[in-house]
């Protein structure tokens, strides 16, 4: 069947380098910072339980967006990113209105806001289609493999798109922040009362993270849209989880698979011509599963094993 | 009750058969009329002339109904965010149920989809249980990795010769316009089977929905109802992907369910007005994408049943912001005019009860309050009618002004001082507290007090007449003596 391409290793690993470096590197870079960014964040995310607050905030930033575009009829960065902030807290303010002041459970809180807030983006869009700049295969799968690659700054005598530019500042600032407040952001995650009473501004912290979070889903939005986002966010520190203990450890080994499901991605892409940013959470689905049946503590594989050498010891003693 | 249900399937039927009654001769497809009005897209929508509105109408209908009632039970449960990852979850399946047969046959996608669904909660379920991934988390990566191998899938078939015709597109957003008689019949089926199921095993989803380890102990098969009910959901979002699309399916679940748990505390009710506001929902979405011609019908309905939502977070007669809000002032307002007229009350014990009337100075010294807002609190007593001024002076509120107590205005503030006296004796007698201290606990309670309770303190405390300061504690007969007897 020709809808599946034949898989040959070679043209695999060589095809998205044929045509030169410059476009796949930049797609490789772009995928990197954006899934290395988003799994640093994402780590804490899911110690706080909080993995599904990341897919709300994702789809409430769209209303925000767009409304931003139909004011100002520009791809302005800065209104961008304004929009999408305010729209991201607001819907997280709702939720915890929602939540504490009336007697719905924070689960249908979460489902009844972030759903509103896509919906209106949605109708947004597509009534203003010819005023906003934005279609929705993009809010749906992102468009990582053609952003501005047209606009480019002159960084240290290579050309370098804007977009990347911005993602990997937002990078930078993230992993400074993760690394200035580790200590605080750990102790929140795990004891709040502990943090509490070492005098750490644990609600401070709280709504810092959720800003974070913010900024980095708003300039990852164009690259993988609303809803891949939440794999960039949970995948990395869930698989990383599987395979340490460790806080650091999983951190770093977040931002590792960062650049794996970039370069998979890409390959992945090129051999069966579909979405890129599709293709990087597939390998990093793909990942964790492996990783699920085959890590060498506590996969399925090591586990099954385990039970049946404890029964066949008990059946030895009996 | 037994009647509402009734008078729904009813009104259904109405609806149902008008639809049908209607003839077909002006029938037009929706994207033929590009300016028109919007009177004239109203009546269009009304008269139910297009077969497809009318395809469109009762589709949103029969979903409202289905996603309703089992929306109920997820929201319930807490499952809220399971329905979000269910109809991701399905996406692999829709686009594997158009390779299957390369056309967008619905039985090809419903099976497929369903299948796709139903694996996603299982490996949430795995995930959760074998590894010590939280539960969230493991939603996210099914969410996500579900849907980003269906993204993959979906552009892939772009790519075929016929891909761009497959209209998956519409399968995001929905778009219950393009319903076919069989989208409909399978709406039918499933929102019937639900109905049927959950009318036939009320009492097992009720049971396993609130209390599982009690279900568990009495022989109910928890696990049987409960993967039942997961059965049912992947059904309903798997048929509620043509009208209402992938991303939003959850929400016509969680949302009007959300907006009957608001309105009412028993289930039954929960499960009729889910069914309605989900009804609602459902055609005031496939209206308004009808208006826009050919807008995603799926975000229209979320709006819909979201401003619901909101009215009833906003206006619901018990739980609602609003009502609650002014039944709070109220009873502000209540506490401070019965702590008005307690003061009153000790003013005049202070002096033995020689002195009927009250001067406003007393009063803002005993309340320890400024005379402007002794005014404001005597203006209530008299609106009241628990209190009169001595007289209809011009300069009515000077502070020498004195007020005397009308029967009705005696009777409470005796009620007021007896409770917080009972209470403190009731406290230090039966709970050991030190007479020093019951003061700030009475001071509290006593605006709270049923007859009821103070019935039983008096049996409790044996009829006391002192309280644990040696005051008086009035009874009603006791204080008419007292009043009568100067």
């Amino acid at each position: 069947m020709d809808f599946i391409p034949t898989f040959d290793l070679h043209t695999f690993i060589t095809a998205p380098w044929s045509d030169g470096l410059s476009g796949s590197i930049w797609i490789l870079v772009m995928g990197f910072l954006v899934n290395a960014a988003c799994g640093l964040v994402g780590n804490f995310l899911i110690l706080r339980r909080m993995a599904l607050v990341g897919d709300a905030i994702s789809h409430s930033l769209l209303p925000g967006i767009a409304v931003v575009f139909l004011i100002s009829n520009s791809r302005s960065t800065g209104l961008m990113v304004t929009g999408a902030l305010a729209a991201g807290l607001a819907s997280v303010w709702l939720i915890e209105f929602i939540h504490k002041k009336t007697r719905v459970k924070q689960d249908a809180a979460l489902g009844v806001t972030f759903t509103t807030f896509f919906a209106i983006g949605v109708i947004l869009i597509s009534v203003f289609a010819d005023q906003v700049d934005l279609d929705l295969e993009c809010v749906l799968y992102g468009e990582i493999g053609w952003i501005g690659f047209e606009d480019s700054w002159l960084v240290m005598g290579t050309e370098v798109p804007i977009p990347l530019l911005q993602m990997g500042v937002t990078f930078l600032v993230v992993l400074a922040l993760v690394i200035v407040f580790y200590k605080e952001l750990l102790v929140t995650s795990f004891d709040s009362g502990l943090a509490t009473s070492l005098g750490i501004p644990a609600s401070w912290i709280h709504y810092g993270l959720m800003m974070m979070l913010s900024l980095v889903i708003v300039f990852s939005f164009e690259s993988v849209g609303a809803i891949l986002v939440i794999a960039m966010l949970i995948m990395p520190g869930a698989t990383g989880a599987l395979l340490s203990d460790r806080l650091p450890h999983i951190l770093t080994l977040s931002v590792i698979f960062g650049g794996f499901y970039s370069l998979a991605g890409i390959h992945l892409a090129e051999w069966l011509n579909c979405s890129i940013a599709g293709a990087m959470v597939v390998s990093g689905f793909g990942l964790f599963c492996l990783i699920w049946i085959a890590s060498p503590r506590r996969g399925l594989l090591v586990l099954s094993l385990k039970r049946l050498k404890q029964r066949s010891s008990e059946v030895s003693v009996n | 009750m037994s009647i509402k249900p009734q008078i729904s399937k009813l009104s259904g039927l109405l609806i149902f058969a008008s639809l049908f009654l209607v003839s077909d001769a002006c029938a037009a497809k929706i994207g033929e009329l590009s300016e028109t009005n919007f009177s004239d897209q109203f009546f269009r929508f009304f008269s139910f002339k297009d077969p497809s509105v009318r395809y469109a109408i009762l589709a949103s209908l029969l979903l409202g109904t289905c996603c309703g009632l089992l929306g109920s039970f997820i929201v319930v449960r807490k499952l809220s965010l399971m329905g979000d990852t269910l109809s991701h979850a399905v996406l692999p399946g829709v686009a594997l149920g158009f390779l299957w047969t390369m056309t967008k046959d619905p039985w090809a996608i419903f099976i497929g989809a369903t299948i796709a669904g139903l694996l996603g909660t299982v490996v949430v379920h795995w995930i959760h249980t074998t590894t010590h991934i939280k539960e969230d988390s493991a939603m996210g990566i099914v969410l996500s990795g579900f849907y980003a191998i269906g993204i993959c899938l979906h552009t892939m078939i772009q790519h075929l010769p016929n891909g761009n015709k497959a209209g998956l597109d519409k399968f995001m957003f929905g778009q219950a316009a393009a319903l076919s008689e069989s989208d409909l019949v399978m709406i039918a089926v499933v929102t019937g089977v639900s109905l049927l199921l959950i009318t036939l095993f009320y009492k097992e989803f009720l049971v396993t929905s609130f209390d599982n380890a009690f279900a568990s102990s009495i022989g109910m098969p928890a696990k049987f109802f409960h993967y039942q009910l997961m059965l049912l959901l992947a059904f309903s979002v798997v048929v509620g992907l043509q009208a209402v699309g992938i991303v939003l399916v959850s929400a016509m679940l969680i949302t009007p369910a959300a907006t009957a748990y608001l309105l009412t505390d028993r289930m039954h009710r929960m499960l009729i007005l889910a069914s309605v506001f989900g009804m609602m929902a459902g055609i005031g979405g496939a209206f308004f994408s009808y208006l826009g011609n050919s807008l995603p019908t799926g975000p229209f309905m979320i709006v819909s049943a979201s401003t619901l939502f909101g009215l009833a977070l906003l206006f619901g007669p018990r739980y609602g912001i609003v009502p609650r809000w002014v039944r709070q002032l109220n009873r502000n307002s209540r506490i401070q005019i019965e702590n008005t007229l307690k003061a009153v009350y000790q003013i005049r014990e202070k002096a033995d009860f020689k002195e009927d009337g009250v001067s406003l100075q007393q009063l803002g010294e005993q309340r320890n309050l400024p005379l402007s807002e002794v005014k404001k609190e005597v203006k209530r007593l008299i609106r009241e009618r628990f209190a009169t001024l001595a007289s209809s002076d011009t300069d009515m509120f000077n502070q020498n002004q004195k007020i005397y107590f009308t029967p009705s205005g005696w009777e409470n503030a005796c009620r007021i001082v007896r409770n917080h006296r009972l209470w403190e004796l009731y406290l230090t007698k039966s709970a050991q507290y030190q007479p020093d201290h019951v003061h700030d606990d009475a001071e509290e309670i006593e605006h709270v007090l049923g007859e009821n309770i103070v019935r039983e303190l008096e049996r409790l405390l044996d009829f006391p007449t002192l309280d644990p300061h040696g005051k008086l504690i009035p009874s009603v007969i006791d204080l008419k003596e007292v009043q009568t007897g100067q």
